[in-house]
């Protein structure tokens, strides 16, 4: 407990930013970008002070902020960060404004535009931060409004199509998440996720043996009811990852919606379903995720492979990334669901269980950099050339070097290069998986191999090979753009090079969570 | 009891009573000749005052006990305070919203009527005796009628009248058929006695193979039958679409907000005090006899058809009416929630699962719906009278005026109207933060908490699956605000406009912005905030409601 609400604070600072916005009378001033910017580089700045003053050694809950909301439903205002949520919250405070600054100054309605972001990036730091269930999900929610009027009014052709596939997906699994936290909370009466990670934890069934005891319904055993009640809540993080098949709303919502939303799109909000995950099922539903592991596991794989090879064969540069990011997302989640194997408590096989989990909030992390980097680069070519086919382009390399130059780097990062930040976190997923569930690791070696060949493929069309006579005068970056790029270009080296510092901060979340998972 | 008692224990009526009458001497004696806006200023305020000054009287004489007239005509507790007070809340916002509609002469007479229609209200649910309830829901039903017959240039608004009286007058009848039927079953007519009478335990030994009389279950399906009709449940709805299309706004805002929240206070009262030991069962493929499987079917029908029709409509008074509609089946929900038999041994801390969360959840559930209904109709009050040069063209060359294109590009014109209709939106579409989103939420979760087994999962499972469906139709009236360009009237719309009328040429004053009078745009921000309040405290209302429920004397007999 501490005197200053810096968590509310956080939060609240984008919504205040949006009033503001909301409450310009010009249609064409240039302070909704401004204001946008300012708030959205006030709430990195607390986040950085939250950062600073966490301490990595202490594995509970800090900062946490614990009010009474609707006591008779046992609702709580209950906030707080620990190493997963902070790594969380920060890379939301660095995406936002890397976005707001991606986007064109010519951007339609303006404050509209600008004062939905500052919304979205507050639903985001809600859910990052929320630890009691209904508190949590009115962010959850929240989060989809803004993305939806984003995709829905700034995106591509197809945007309404897009937008609606989107929200209706989403909206599903949220609904069927509701409800099993509708059963969890009327066996255990809280909504608290700490509490009953603290309740599921040490019992055999997880929290199976509440339900028996409270709910019991027809015929089902307590083993089916909790069964039941976990698919539901997992589909609605299942949807939201996406892993496969639950997939289909995701390339048409990241390639229709403009760019500097798919960065956030990517960037943050594919991580709350691997959040949730970590956050909610791993702790409460240990045991009915090890009953279905093997359906898991080969479904995270086949996410893994498929989206890989989808990427191969998209011509659309947004889609490539978007079945990439799918692709990334994938080896989160089998390192997630390796984690969950049931083991021994032996060091032997808690370190490689740490191992992968390290590996998985590593790579939400890098992966929300990286992605978000590309769609960047993919903004910039779109504003020079209008265009974004993989067969429109060639030969950029001769008139572009620059931004080829960061572009390849950030790709580079994507597939796993050594030295920069995606091979950390894909190595140490790797490195857990393969002790845990071999077979699986060694499948999705395939979607590694295969995304390194998409992605030197779309190197190759489109910065090598000779010049497309079209794009004789395609402009390199301005020292603007540069500069909009090079704070992600450089994590990309620091953390590749020196990823301790995240280490830190995620290892004490880690071992709790599988402090969780041991019997 | 002399009548003194009574006149005092029925005050707040009294003085709507005599509101309603100095409204229409005032506008008859003094405001005849003044021109129409004023008429409608003076009348609005002259409700304000009146129900004000109820208001008042209320919030200073809310009862610490129960307070009683002879055979139950009158039960006033806290929690009758708490829901008359929202009513004539609800009925100074009416006012203020019926300014913006230019539908009527008749000022004086239309203000008192609203006020006799909130007097009806206010006795409705006030009482616990069957012929009290059927006299005030008559007279509410009554007011409602002429209310929606009242703009005379429409043929629609004559024939949503006609509809809504026919279709009303059977059901009056079913009711009092009903009612007939359960006073001759038990001899009774409060809804204490009666529930005693009929429960079967403490007239018989209950044994689970003996059927409830016949004549019981007729009496059920008459009441609930007369009810259906009142709340719009399918298949008794019929009526609803062309009431809320036809019926002036202001009249279809009054219907859909203040006597729903009434009507299902009193559906409820009846229900679970009057048929008490009927209730039945309503678990999945486990039906028993009594009240509340026909509730469950009801319920089911009504989310089903509601949501299901809603999403072919183009006009937004007919979305509202079968979104009405879905909503009134949410609402029985909280009806069985409020009904099923607690099990006692599960119950658990903090949140006690009890009949006091099913009617806490039903009662959130309909005031919040009754705010966000009635700004919604706000929002298309001040959206058609904007556009009144179309209006007068009703169904001849545009379609009506509260068609969904008639919203388009709304976003642009009126920014604040269009945010306001946004939170209304969304909440009815239960969005979180807002009251529609708890609303829903608590709802469900008492329904799941009530009776044995879950037995109202299968309800609440079907109930969740279709709020998603419902997000289609919300979100079309969105994109027209906010997405889709305003319309713009090509040459030969403007000829046909020209055509159909002689004395005055198609103004496209649609696409002015719209400047709404203060009294109706600060009655839509005053829902929109509410609306706001309710579903990021919900506390404010539950907390209070769930002491007052406990308070009332309902649970103890």
């Amino acid at each position: 407990m501490n005197d200053f609400p810096e968590i509310t604070v956080m939060t609240l600072l984008p919504v205040l930013g949006a009033i503001f916005i909301a409450g310009i009378d010009d249609e064409r001033s240039p302070w909704p970008r401004r204001i946008g910017l300012g708030f959205s580089v006030l709430a990195l700045l607390m986040a950085v002070c939250i950062w600073v003053r966490f301490d990595p050694a202490n594995p509970e809950l800090q900062f946490v902020e614990d009010h009474e909301w609707i006591p008779s439903m046992g609702v709580k205002y209950f906030v707080g960060i620990d190493g997963l949520g902070l790594l969380m919250a920060g890379l939301t405070a660095l995406v936002i404004p890397f976005a707001l600054l991606t986007t064109g100054r010519d951007v339609e309605r303006p404050r509209a535009f600008y004062s939905l972001m500052l919304l979205l990036q507050a639903g985001l730091f809600g859910a990052f931060t929320a630890l009691n269930f209904v508190h949590w999900f009115v962010f959850w929610e929240l989060s989809l409004v803004p993305a939806y009027f984003l995709i829905k009014l700034w995106g591509g052709p197809n945007r309404t199509a897009a937008a609606t596939q989107f929200f209706l997906y989403t909206l599903v699994g949220s609904v069927t998440m509701l409800l099993g936290f509708m059963a969890i909370f009327l066996s255990t009466g809280s909504f608290d996720f700490i509490a009953l990670a603290e309740k599921a934890r040490g019992v055999r069934d997880g929290l199976g043996a509440y339900f028996e005891v409270k709910l019991g319904w027809y015929e089902l055993s307590s083993r089916s009811l909790a069964m039941l009640i976990f698919l539901g809540v997992f589909l609605g993080f299942a949807v939201k990852v996406p892993l496969f098949p639950f997939h289909t709303w995701l390339p048409s919502a990241y390639a229709e919606a403009p760019s500097s939303v798919t960065m956030v799109l990517t960037g943050v909000m594919s991580k709350m379903g691997v959040y949730g995950l970590l956050r909610i099922l791993m702790p409460l539903f240990p045991e009915q995720m090890r009953w279905g592991l093997d359906l898991l596991l080969w479904l995270a794989v086949a996410t893994i492979v498929f989206s890989a090879f989808a990427a191969f064969s998209q011509n659309d540069l947004k889609r490539v990334m978007a079945y990439s990011s799918i692709n990334h997302l994938g080896y989160c989640l089998l390192g997630i669901f390796a984690a969950v194997k049931w083991t021994q408590n032996e060091p032997g096989w808690v370190s490689e269980k740490a191992a992968a989990l390290n590996g998985v909030l590593l790579q939400m992390f890098n992966h929300g950099i990286t992605a978000a980097a590309l769609f960047c680069f993919i903004a910039f070519i779109e504003r020079r050339a209008g265009r974004r086919g993989l067969e429109d382009f060639g030969g950029l390399r001769k008139v572009a070097p620059v931004f080829c130059g960061l572009m390849g780097i950030s790709m580079f990062a994507s597939l796993g290069l050594p030295g920069l930040n995606g091979f950390v976190g894909e190595f140490l997923i790797f490195k857990g998986a393969f002790a845990l569930a071999s077979w699986a690791a060694a499948l999705s070696t395939v979607g590694l191999l295969v995304t390194a060949i998409f992605l030197l493929t779309v190197m190759q069309r489109v910065f090598h090979g000779p010049l497309n006579a079209n794009w004789g005068g395609f402009a390199d970056l301005t020292l603007r753009e540069r500069s909009v790029a090079a704070p992600a270009i450089l994590l990309m080296f620091v953390i590749g090079i020196y990823p301790q510092w995240l280490l830190d901060i995620a290892n004490p979340a880690v071992m709790q969570l599988i402090a969780h998972l041991a019997n | 009891m002399s009548y003194l008692d009574v006149l005092i224990l029925a005050c707040p009526e009294t003085i709507v009573a005599l509101a309603a009458l100095v409204v229409l001497a005032l506008d008859l004696a003094v405001f005849r000749r003044r021109p129409w806006a004023t008429r409608m200023r003076f009348g609005a305020l002259a409700v304000t005052i009146g129900c004000l000054a109820a208001l008042s009287w209320l919030w200073g004489t809310i009862p610490v006990r129960p307070l009683l007239h002879s055979d139950d005509v009158l039960v006033l507790n806290s929690l009758t305070h708490l829901i008359k007070i929202v009513v004539l809340l609800l009925t100074i916002l009416t006012a203020w919203i019926s300014i913006e509609s230019q539908f009527t002469d008749h000022v004086g007479e239309y203000f008192a009527l609203l006020l006799f229609g909130t007097l009806g209200m206010m006795f409705l649910v006030s009482t616990e005796n069957l012929l009290m309830i059927f006299v005030a829901l008559e007279l509410l039903s009554l007011c409602l009628y002429t209310m929606t017959a009242f703009n005379k240039q429409n043929v629609r608004s004559a024939e949503a009248a006609l509809k809504y009286f026919l279709f009303g007058g059977m059901s009056a009848a079913f009711l009092l058929f009903g009612f007939s039927l359960v006073y001759g079953l038990t001899g009774e007519i409060t809804l204490g006695r009666i529930g005693r009478a009929l429960n079967p335990s403490t007239l018989q030994p209950f044994n689970p193979s003996t059927l409830p009389d016949p004549l019981l279950i007729v009496a059920l399906i008459m009441v609930m039958a007369g009810f259906g009709f009142k709340v719009a449940a399918v298949p008794f709805h019929l009526w609803a679409p062309d009431a809320y299309q036809g019926a002036p706004t202001p009249t279809a805002a009054f219907i859909a907000s203040g006597s729903k929240v009434a009507s299902f206070f009193i559906l409820a009262k009846l229900l679970v005090a009057g048929f008490a030991g009927a209730g039945g069962a309503a678990a999945w493929r486990g039906f028993t006899q009594g009240w509340m499987p026909l509730v469950a079917i009801l319920a089911a029908l009504s989310i089903a058809v509601g949501n299901v029709a809603a999403i072919a409509q183009s006009s937004v008074r007919r979305l509202l009416a079968y979104s009405a509609i879905a909503h009134a089946g949410y609402a029985l929900v909280g009806v069985l929630a409020f009904g099923s038999p607690t099990p006692s041994a599960s119950t658990l801390q903090p949140f006690n699962p009890s009949t006091h969360h099913g009617f806490t959840a039903l009662i959130y559930y309909v005031v919040t719906y009754a705010c966000t209904a009635l700004g919604a109709f706000g929002v298309v009050a001040i959206v058609e009278g904007s556009g009144s040069t179309v209006q007068r063209f009703n169904d001849s060359t545009v379609g009506p005026p509260d068609d969904l294109r008639a919203f388009a590009g709304l976003g642009k014109r009126a920014p604040l109207l269009s945010f306001c209709m946004l939170i209304f939106i969304l909440s009815l579409a239960g969005i979180p933060p807002l009251a529609g989103f708890f609303g829903k939420f608590y709802l469900f979760a008492a329904a799941l908490s009530s009776g044995k087994d879950l037995a109202l999962l299968w309800l609440v499972v079907f109930a969740i699956a279709m709020t998603a469906v419902s997000l289609y139709y919300y979100l079309q009236v969105l994109k027209q605000i906010y997405v889709a360009p305003p319309p713009r009237l090509d040459d030969s719309t403007t000829q046909r406009f020209n055509d159909s009328t002689t004395q005055q040429p198609f103004n496209p004053s649609t696409l002015q912005p719209i400047t709404p009078s203060w009294p109706a745009q600060a009655s839509v921000v005053i829902l929109a905030a509410a609306v706001v309040i309710l579903g990021l405290a919900p506390n404010l209302l539950v907390g209070r409601v769930l002491g007052m429920v406990d308070a009332s004397r309902l649970f103890l007999r």
